[in-house]
């Protein structure tokens, strides 16, 4: 039986890289769509609202593993079966992370002070240019430390993609312990890499919180 | 679109369902129970304890907050079978949840610890309260009603995670999905099902807490708010 060895750890770097790539997209199509579905929800239509807010609960009312199969199948029959693994668990991750993104900024946009919008629309700005002059350069500043914080359930969630066939980290450590049988090896270097990718953006966020302080305004 | 769903296939499994759905609540509701006790005695452990094991404490919430479920849930199941030692995959399932959500748990209480006023400690020990005491009716209580609508949504959130012990063959809710859609071929509907039901399940634990919280805190005030 081989043991866990330089070559296995190679492998594992590279699977990192993967972990690194499949977070990115689901950050950048999450973000997105979040940002959609953060403005539907402080819409001023009622069924725009009421879209949003279902969406948000189905997508936070569902674990990650189904919302996986679901796409990953759907595609399938919607006649995308020849996919590769990486965009079947690119789109899974987004659906996730616009849920969840949608809203904390929608959280952020409303932590700005409704006398905002009214001093903005007392200067005639339009609905557009109060929202993007006015009320998302304060709801950014807010939204900084728990969109990084969030950064870290994407990457560790996309340890979830293995179900659909992507070797990422998780996936990887799965098949180099399936061949050398060194559990506790194997998944303390994968949990260490993910914490090498994690601590920092953790510690970033909390950093970005005392400065901005907003726990205690 | 010429697919043709068909919801009929899934009808002679329903018994299977029920009993995914019930190994589903009983796993998330061990692994609560437990997390909610492991959790608590860790905040004040990290609030109040030994400097040694303040930093205890504190590297284990974050190891575990920084790594992936997934991975903390194959070193417990692999680990154990490497030690020798024969475990159900439900125990190991609970076993690595509890891991979990006892570091969250921590961090959560350790919010509502530190945002009761020193000056309420101050006066309960005027008042000859002993630490018990003081820990009990100044500090706890007062600080899970604080961060109770926090600890739900972790809570929820850790049923949903649940679905993750699938893994490693645990027969919850999730493994009885897999192993049905690969008997009928009927995937896609197996998962929308399953997903309705988790959204049902999710919404059920929620009302379930707030009805728990009602009777728990019968203070009349809103929950979650400054006192």
């Amino acid at each position: 039986m081989p043991t866990f060895g330089l070559g296995h750890l190679w492998f594992l770097v590279v699977a990192a890289g993967w972990t690194l790539a499949l977070s990115a997209i689901a950050f950048l199509g999450g973000g997105l769509i979040g940002f959609g579905i953060a403005l539907a929800r402080i819409s001023d239509r009622r069924w725009l609202r009421a879209a949003a807010t279902a969406y948000v609960q189905v997508v936070q009312g569902t674990p990650l593993l189904i919302l996986l199969f679901m796409i990953y199948f759907g595609l399938a029959i919607a006649g995308f079966d020849q996919l590769p693994a990486l965009i079947a668990a690119g789109a899974g991750l987004t659906v996730y992370a616009s849920g969840f993104l949608g809203e904390i900024w929608r959280g952020c946009l409303e932590s700005v002070p409704r006398t905002q919008w009214e001093a903005a629309e007392c200067l005639a700005l339009t609905r557009w240019q109060r929202l993007t002059r006015v009320i998302l350069p304060q709801a950014m500043r807010i939204a900084t430390a728990p969109t990084v914080g969030f950064l870290v359930q994407i990457v560790k969630n996309t340890s979830l993609a293995s179900v659909v066939g992507f070797v990422e980290l998780s996936q990887a450590g799965k098949l180099i312990n399936n061949s050398t049988f060194q559990p506790f090896t194997v998944f303390i270097v994968v949990a260490a890499f993910y914490f090498i990718i994690c601590y920092p953006l953790s510690a970033w966020s909390r950093g970005l919180e005392r400065r901005l302080n907003v726990g205690r305004r | 679109m010429t697919y043709q769903f068909d919801f009929s296939a899934l009808l002679p499994f329903w018994r299977d369902f029920a009993d995914g759905v019930w190994l589903t609540l009983q796993l998330s509701a061990v692994s609560t129970v437990l997390g909610f006790v492991g959790g608590a005695l860790c905040a004040i452990a990290r609030a109040d304890g030994p400097p040694w094991l303040k930093r205890i404490v504190g590297a284990y919430v974050e190891v575990i907050r920084n790594t992936p479920l997934l991975v903390q849930i194959f070193l417990v199941y692999f680990g154990i079978a490497v030690l020798g030692l024969r475990v159900d995959a439900n125990v190991a399932a609970v076993l690595a949840l509890v891991v979990n959500v006892v570091a969250y748990t921590c961090e959560i209480m350790r919010a509502g610890i530190e945002s009761v006023h020193k000056a309420q400690i101050e006066a309960a020990e005027c008042l000859g309260l002993t630490r018990a005491q003081i820990y009990w009716h100044v500090v706890l209580r007062p600080a899970i009603e604080r961060v109770y609508p926090a600890l739900v949504s972790q809570y929820v959130l850790l049923m949903l995670a649940s679905s993750i012990c699938s893994q490693i063959s645990a027969e919850e809710l999730t493994a009885v999905a897999n192993r049905i859609q690969s008997d009928t071929f009927r995937s896609f509907e197996t998962y929308i099902v399953v997903g309705l039901v988790y959204l049902a399940l999710s919404f059920v634990v929620r009302w379930a807490f707030w009805g728990f919280g009602l009777l728990v805190f019968t203070r009349r005030r809103k929950l979650g708010t400054a006192l």
